[in-house]
């Protein structure tokens, strides 16, 4: 799945640690999620579009 | 944000865990090693000592299992999914790999007895290198 998050993070100048500690996961899933191997669950994704105060689809894009 | 680039509360809590279970691990080994050696080594066929010794072995091994099992929820969703995968292809590996195992032995294609210990091996090296080939994919 395409997502915008590294993006969204370059604009805020975060790194991926800072993003991390955010979210509560590892510096690995926020990069496995960045890269598209690894799709975030429904709790963390919204978790992450109540963090950047976005729409889960204004982050997330379900096309392949 | 504040507390740019510090590690995330969750990495702390991991490591913390982890460092406990390699700890429960490690006491888990030395009394595997003092139940299969001591009486040979210290105390003789003292069956008190020798049942006492294995039921602190199983204590501890209860303990280890108790550690691996906070070490895995204190994971993050995606590490989570990476152990269990590797977890599973272990265990799959230990039941039809020691199957094999045993029935080489029960119908003596092998000139030595199938010991547990090389099942365990098994296990340890099935997780280790399915864990890194895990991680890999993810990366």
């Amino acid at each position: 799945m395409k997502n915008r998050l590294k993006v969204l993070r370059a604009e805020r100048d975060w790194t991926q640690a800072d993003l991390a500690k955010a979210l509560d996961v590892s510096r690995q899933t926020v990069n496995a999620i960045e890269n598209g191997k690894y799709d975030p669950s429904l709790p963390l994704a919204f978790s992450i579009a109540r963090l950047f105060d976005k729409q889960i689809e204004e982050i997330f894009d379900d096309e392949e | 944000m504040d507390n740019k680039g510090q590690s995330s509360d969750k990495e702390k809590k991991t490591k913390k865990k982890t460092v406990s279970l390699a700890i429960w691990t490690l006491l888990w080994v030395l009394s595997v090693a003092l139940a299969a050696f001591g009486h040979e080594l210290f105390w003789g066929s003292n069956n008190l000592i020798n049942t006492l010794v294995i039921l602190l072995n199983f204590g501890i091994g209860i303990g280890m299992i108790i550690a691996n099992i906070k070490h895995l929820r204190e994971l993050d969703e995606m590490l989570q999914k990476v152990h269990l995968e590797s977890m599973g292809i272990s265990l799959g590996l230990a039941v039809v790999g020691g199957i094999s195992y045993s029935m080489l032995d029960a119908t003596n294609v092998i000139p030595f007895d199938a010991e547990i210990a090389g099942v365990i091996v098994l296990i340890g090296l099935s997780y280790l290198v399915s864990l890194l080939i895990n991680l890999r994919r993810y990366k």
